[in-house]
């Protein structure tokens, strides 16, 4: 950072000691300084927006043709100096080994036209295994004074990239009361999604954009800064905190994306009482939209894909509560273990009164015969038509498929997300280890697991379904097939 | 002492024996009682065979063919999951009518199974009624048995000496629920390999557990998976390998819930599925008598009492095995060697005589 201010006091200099035009070109040229530091600054779990326009795109090392925006040819000597202390500083960067390494080269691959760079960060919670990253993440999360969660157990090898974290120690009992930096709305939604109190894609969106309501009203603005840039700032140790209690989802990963989006589109001018207003509107008519209306959709379209004497199937993840008594059909609950959160619903359906019958996950291939569809639930739906959902979706898809019955997810459009994603190790979730020590006719077999060396307890919280196993997916924009999803997200983005 | 109190004393003990052992029978498939391995089982009868064979009466083979028939008849309802107590029992009338046939000294090949040609031939059904009486049959048949005897204690370790041969070093390998045959295999190739082992728990008994803490103290790398897991991390296994509770005539499996998702997960990312069976497992029942072919134990292991209202207004299923058909298994792995699923019928065929079949 310091090399970075130093090489733009320089060039501030040179430039002056230049013609007139430089004053514009210098002022570019700090900008384009500017936010190359921002993004190369360490990993924000919710990938940050990429840089709008190909004036921002660093321009790679490699020889590179000019961004289309520099048309005096005089400035074109100026590049070239800007390029190469650009690239002496990458130079010394890459002498430190710095992690932010990979982002440069992942930029430096970049096409340098119109498009988007096509690498984003990675984000910390897969690099567990990188100890450069780790402690970047904690000398980040000490500015912010958010407390480091500590991994519990022996981790399984093929995990290692990732966190595991006991329910037992959350990470609110190493904050101080009242904790200044944190708004209380906000610890308790860590807190309740590390106990597992709130849990779900779509609870835990709405927890959040309720919670972040709650942090908006509080706000003022302090002097001398602007809304739009002071409440981001704000938002980033929260953020941060949450990651830390339970890594965000895709869906909590939109929302944050939106609202970002919305706060920095504030004009300057705006009045503090309104431009709060219109926020809270606007996260309001987002959780409207994108959640309820979209879920009322959904079970529209898929009512009319079930028939009378139909039998369906259900994981419990499938959040699927607006059933209305038009037609007769019988339903099965498959649940598993350590969660069981088929239970919940099997009591709400149970109380709208459809007859259920309930059975484990092992079972799934003796009760399959009787069944004539599957309704599925997605945590996600990743832009290589994969379905990141509760691990066990993919098994029952598998199976569902080789007894010919069709498979139909019902996901709402602001769980697409632009990740590519093949198996279910590289990204995913480790849950509390302890859930799967149970005890039988009094006896606990795996009580201590964590003495014996080469003992280990997996917890997986999320798989990924191909898409050949599925064969509809239900969002609010229609029935489409599962290869679809990148042409939605491509469609949205342009909305946007 | 008078012969015939001796005998009457003799069959008082063997009827009580008999009952005992089906009572037990009865109870020790309710789940309740403790679980005991198909090998201990096979064990019991077969020496509860031989003593019937040494203590009831009768004079010629077909006597005691019939009196087997019917203890076996009620042993097999006792209890009909519990597939090794039949084979036993076939296993010895197999025996018996091969000392029979070497008594007369016919040679064995004469009377194997009928071929067409013989049905056109011979014209009826084989003469062969039985009924002669040979003095020496009686220690023939029991010597028999007791060989079958000493085969069965050697199957676990006839198994277990295979394991080198199918287990390079660092693999990653799965199975699923708890079968001592598997747990013997494996700890033997942990003598000389390094290898991880991934254990699927196998809700809602969750025997698994029991697999892992054993693997793991025998200094195995051990992790438990959930159920729901298998497929998510199928992906970055090798080979599974897997017991069972019966083989079928058509190279099925009856195997504990469960075992047909990981089958067809194995077969999803071509991982081959090996299975170790010792061949006192291998039944001659075929796959499709619905109504027998499963068995369900108390819906209480899946929903508690505690659940409370829901209970009445729900149906709950708690199967205990799964139906693996013969395509998806790769291998067999038996106390006489490897096999492909497509040649269990030949072997089904040298083990038990077609009249057996049903008992």
């Amino acid at each position: 950072k310091e090399e970075k201010q130093r090489l733009r006091k320089e060039k501030k200099q040179q430039k002056k000691n230049k013609e007139k035009n430089d004053e514009k070109t210098s002022h570019e040229g700090e900008k384009k300084k500017n936010k190359k530091k921002k993004e190369e600054q360490p990993a924000v779990p919710a990938p940050a927006p990429p840089p709008p326009a190909a004036a921002a795109v660093p321009v790679p090392a490699s020889e590179a043709p000019a961004p289309a925006d520099k048309p005096a040819k005089s400035k074109a000597d100026l590049k070239a100096e800007r390029r190469a202390r650009q690239e002496a500083e990458r130079a010394s960067k890459g002498k430190k080994g710095d992690v932010g390494q990979p982002a440069p080269t992942g930029k430096l691959k970049a096409p340098p036209s119109e498009l988007q760079p096509v690498v984003k960060r990675l984000p910390e919670h897969v690099q567990v295994d990188n100890p450069e990253v780790v402690k970047k993440l904690a000398k980040k999360l000490e500015r912010q004074q958010i407390p480091l969660r500590s991994d519990y157990g022996y981790k399984v090898s093929l995990f290692s990239h990732l966190h595991q974290y006991s329910r037992k120690a959350p990470l609110t009992q190493q904050l101080g009361i009242p904790s200044t930096v944190i708004h209380p709305a906000i610890v308790r939604l860590g807190l309740q999604y590390s106990q597992g109190i709130v849990a779900g894609s779509n609870a835990r969106s709405v927890a959040l954009l309720h919670a972040f309501q709650q942090v908006i009203r509080d706000y003022t603005t302090p002097p001398n800064e602007e809304l739009s840039r002071d409440l981001v700032n704000k938002l980033k140790p929260y953020i941060s905190f949450l990651n830390q209690c339970r890594p965000l989802s895709a869906s909590m990963g939109n929302a944050i994306k939106y609202i970002k989006k919305e706060i920095s589109n504030i004009p300057s001018q705006c009045k503090e009482e309104e431009a709060k207003i219109k926020l809270l509107n606007c996260i309001e008519r987002y959780i409207n939209e994108k959640i309820v209306l979209a879920a009322k959709a959904i079970a529209k379209y898929s009512i009319e894909k079930i028939s009378d004497g139909d039998v369906i199937l259900f994981p419990p993840n499938c959040s699927f509560n607006a059933f209305e008594k038009k037609r007769k059909f019988r339903v099965i609950v498959v649940d598993s273990r350590p969660r069981l959160e088929g239970r919940e619903a099997l009591r709400r359906l149970v109380q709208k009164g459809i007859s259920c019958t309930y059975v484990l996950i092992s079972a799934v291939s003796y009760i399959l015969p009787e069944v004539s569809k599957v309704f599925l639930g997605a945590h996600a739906l990743l832009a290589n038509g994969y379905v990141m959902s509760r691990v066990g979706t993919s098994q029952i898809a598998l199976v569902a498929k080789a007894f010919n019955v069709p498979v139909l997810v019902c996901c709402e459009t602001y769980k697409f997300c632009e990740r590519v994603q093949t198996d279910s190790f590289v990204s995913n979730e480790l849950d509390d280890p302890d859930d799967l020590i149970v005890t039988r006719k009094g006896k606990t077999q795996l009580e201590h697991w964590q003495k014996v060396p080469s003992l280990g307890l997996l917890n997986l919280v999320y798989d990924v379904t191909p898409p050949d196993f599925v064969d509809l997916v239900i969002t609010d924009l229609g029935m489409i097939p599962c290869t679809s999803v990148p042409v939605v997200l491509r469609v949205k983005n342009v909305d946007q | 002492m008078r012969p015939g109190l001796h005998e009457e004393w003799g069959e008082i003990d063997l009827t009580e024996r008999i009952e005992a052992f089906l009572s037990d029978l009865k109870r020790g498939g309710s789940g309740t009682g403790p679980l005991r391995g198909s090998a201990e089982m096979a064990r019991e009868t077969t020496a509860l065979l031989r003593r019937i064979a040494a203590q009831a009466r009768w004079s010629n083979a077909g006597d005691l063919m019939e009196i087997i028939r019917t203890e076996g008849r009620r042993m097999t309802a006792a209890q009909p999951s519990e597939t090794t107590v039949g084979n036993m029992i076939r296993r010895v009338l197999k025996i018996i009518r091969e000392e029979y046939a070497r008594s007369r000294g016919s040679s064995e090949e004469t009377d194997q199974q009928e071929s067409l040609h013989k049905l056109l031939t011979s014209g009826g059904l084989s003469e062969e009624n039985f009924r002669q009486h040979f003095a020496a049959l009686k220690a023939n048949v029991i010597e028999a048995i007791n060989e079958l005897l000493t085969e069965l204690e050697g199957t676990t370790d006839n198994i277990k000496m295979q394991a080198l041969e199918h287990i390079h070093s660092n693999e990653v390998i799965m199975t699923i629920g708890r079968s001592r045959t598997v747990e013997a295999f494996l700890k033997d190739a942990a003598r000389k390999r390094k290898f991880h082992v991934i254990v699927a728990e196998c809700a809602p008994f969750c025997q698994g557990h029991k697999m892992a803490t054993s693997l793991s103290e025998a200094g195995i790398e051990t992790t438990v998976i959930t159920d729901a897991a298998i497929f998510a991390v199928m992906s970055r296994v090798n080979k599974v390998i897997i017991g069972t509770q019966t083989v079928l005539a058509n190279g099925g499996l009856r195997a504990v819930n469960g075992t047909h998702t990981l089958a067809l997960a194995a077969k999803h990312h071509s991982t081959p599925l090996i299975v170790c069976a010792p061949m006192f497992k291998l039944s001659p029942q075929f796959p499709n008598e619905e109504d027998t072919f499963h068995k369900f134990v108390s819906p209480h292991e899946v929903l508690p009492f505690t659940e409370g209202e829901i209970l009445s207004k729900v149906n709950v299923h708690c199967p205990v095995f799964d139906y693996v058909p013969p395509e998806l298994i790769t291998l067999f792995i038996s106390n006489i060697g490897g096999h492909a699923p497509s040649y269990i019928y030949r072997l089904m065929s040298e083990l038990y005589h077609p009249e057996d079949h049903e008992l």
